[in-house]
């Protein structure tokens, strides 16, 4: 009997841990595809600092790889315009992302936060080629009325098309910081007579500012990382301006318009591998950084 | 000012905010439903496109949408929901408990004869206390990768899916290419999606199961993953809209502007909405307008709508299971 009993034991553990290893096994698959990624732009990236030298890639200020005398090879153009164009959205988005979201956590009535949210959500779901579409034919149109800009489509009118990706993202990640604000503190400080607004002011922002910040930096990383958008609204000049309203050529735009013309292994090819390296890595730094100021703030409440 | 007065103000400023959003939506909705709705029709959704995308419907796109959809549903979901149940129910144990391990290690060597006996050289020495996390490097590691895995570009996705899998693996411009790009790019989603319903079933249920001698799995099997699967469900569908309204990834790994044949393996290239849009927008004349309404309306109803599922699922199973 006691054997028994203890052989169906021994059989369970080993069920119980062939479970668990082989559970782990699959998790690995995540790691393995961000390891994948990574080493996969490396190998691809690094022919490119051959080819071209590193100076000239990351402080050439032209991007013409298609010229069949002196193809050239200069993120700065690149960079500027993603930048630009991020600039740009995160203006439009951080303000109003954060009003609505007060609006939302502290203010709305619970019936009209039941539909304001899904309407968040649905924004947030639909698909940016429809937004780079309604960006190219009417945004544009309106822009070319009010700015009467260089070029029809232009940074602004990306980056504004941008922000209506953005907010939703900042609205939904900054509401999960406000509502992770223990309610005491809110209590405490109405029970010292205060009104609304003092307290959101100096207890629940102040409360929830580093899971805020942490929703900054994850909707500017989408937005840096954004392609369809760009490079349907920008115009894909490649030349380097600071001009909102000139037409220009971001990194992911350069790779979605490059990339399926480009002969497999030639100079073009890896750069353009060089330019999603510099992508992901700044990506990579972004969700790094937020992810840890989002640990700090849950160990804290 | 009164202060009274200045709270009004920036309260109405925060409404105004909320009402731009909403305004946002009413207005990219409505202007695509709006200048849609006329060009659907039934042979507009069965019908191949004719005479350079200026007659007949856009079937071929529907249907290579769906095929994709399908594909990145029978690659990502198992694999998500599966890395889900360890980070939320096994990651609380190291992955491999070194101490329990050494004693049977040493016995192996025993019997490989590789050492004489089975007891440790030097005495254990007082053992020091160590951090509570250092022992879960595993699941630190998994943890870091999954929040990350979510911030990359999908462009990013699609360098990786043209280099590695078009080229390298030599899978051509292929559905199945673009369908495991997707299903990297989705991953992240079902994972964070499921793993919070998982942790929202109270440590209770687990504690009863327990309690009648079931083991760890039979839990998880019986008790906790029945009651998240709505909760999963929704993950799973939010994250199935993501991926059926990507461009950028299946712009580099298999989708054309315009094939004469439905896709007939999993190797083959195809037509997807996204990509039609796009293309069609882009690159075709004004003459094809009408179809750029329609491709842009049909895919933002099929998103749309499988959003407004996932959103009416969670909100039906949030007042049944209320923890």
């Amino acid at each position: 009997m006691a054997v028994k009993v203890k052989s169906i034991a021994r059989r369970r553990a080993f069920v119980e841990n062939g479970i668990r290893y082989s559970f782990a096994a699959i998790s690995a698959f995540s790691i393995f595809v961000l390891v994948l990624v990574a080493l996969f732009l490396i190998i691809n990236a690094l022919p490119a600092f051959r080819m071209i030298s590193p100076g000239t890639f990351f402080f050439g200020t032209v991007w013409d790889p298609t010229s069949p005398l002196n193809p050239l090879y200069g993120i700065v153009p690149l960079f500027v315009a993603t930048l630009l164009v991020t600039l740009i959205s995160a203006l439009i988005a951080i303000p109003i992302g954060l009003g609505c979201t007060i609006y939302l956590a502290e203010l709305a009535h619970p019936r009209v936060r039941a539909i304001m949210k899904p309407a968040v959500e649905v924004l947030a779901g639909i698909p940016s080629v429809v937004l780079g579409f309604f960006a190219l034919i009417v945004l544009a149109t309106w822009a070319q009325d009010i700015f009467d800009p260089v070029n029809r489509l232009n940074l602004f009118v990306g980056g504004v098309m941008l922000s209506a990706m953005m907010i939703p993202i900042m609205v939904s990640l900054s509401e999960d910081a406000i509502n992770s604000v223990p309610r005491s503190l809110k209590e405490a400080s109405y029970a010292l007579g205060t009104t609304r607004w003092e307290t959101i002011s100096k207890v629940i922002l102040p409360a929830a500012k580093p899971g805020i910040v942490a929703a900054i930096m994850l909707s500017i990383g989408r937005a840096v990382g954004e392609t369809m958008v760009v490079v349907m609204a920008c115009g894909n000049a490649p030349h380097l301006t600071f001009n909102v309203f000139s037409s220009g050529l971001t990194m992911t735009a350069t790779i979605a318009n490059e990339m399926g013309e480009v002969a497999f292994n030639s100079t073009h090819y890896y750069a353009l591998f060089a330019v999603g390296l510099v992508l992901f890595i700044l990506t990579f730094i972004l969700n790094y950084v937020a992810d840890i100021i989002l640990n700090r703030q849950e160990e804290r409440y | 000012m009164d202060r009274k007065l200045k709270e009004k103000l920036l309260f109405l400023l925060f409404r105004l905010c909320a009402l731009v959003v909403v305004a946002t939506l009413a207005v990219l909705v409505g202007y695509v439903v709006i200048n849609g709705i006329g060009v659907i029709s039934w042979s507009f959704l069965t019908e191949f496109p004719r005479q350079g995308f200026t007659a007949g419907g856009i079937f071929p796109a529907i249907m290579g949408t769906l095929y994709l959809i399908a594909l990145v549903l029978v690659i990502a979901v198992p694999i998500g929901v599966l890395t889900a149940v360890y980070v939320s129910e096994y990651s609380d144990q190291p992955l491999i408990d070194f101490e329990k391990v050494r004693p049977r290690l040493r016995r192996l060597a025993v019997t490989l004869h590789l050492r004489k006996n089975a007891e440790p050289k030097r005495p254990a020495k007082a053992k020091k206390l160590r951090k509570r996390g250092s022992q879960r490097l595993f699941y630190r590691i998994l943890r870091i990768v999954i929040t990350n895995l979510a911030g990359v570009p999908s462009i990013v996705y699609g360098l990786l899916g043209f280099g590695m899998l078009v080229i390298f693996f030599n899978l051509g411009m292929s559905l199945i290419a673009s369908a495991i790009t997707l299903a990297f790019l989705v991953l992240p989603l079902v994972i964070t999606a499921s793993r919070e319903t998982i942790e929202a079933v109270p440590y209770s249920v687990r504690e009863a199961s327990l309690a009648l001698g079931a083991t760890k799995w039979q839990t998880i099997r019986s008790h906790v993953l029945p009651y998240s699967i709505p909760g999963i469900l929704t993950g799973v569908i939010l994250s199935i809209s993501r991926a059926a309204g990507e461009t950028a990834p299946i712009l580099l790994t298999g989708a054309l502007v315009l094939k004469q044949t439905l896709p007939d393996s999993i190797f083959s290239s195809y037509m997807a909405l996204p990509y039609q849009l796009y293309a069609l927008a882009t690159q075709y004349s004004d003459a094809t307008r009408p179809m750029q309404y329609g491709s842009a309306l049909v895919l933002l109803l099929m998103v749309v709508g499988l959003n407004l599922v996932a959103i009416i699922i969670r909100n039906k199973y949030r007042k049944k299971y209320r923890w």
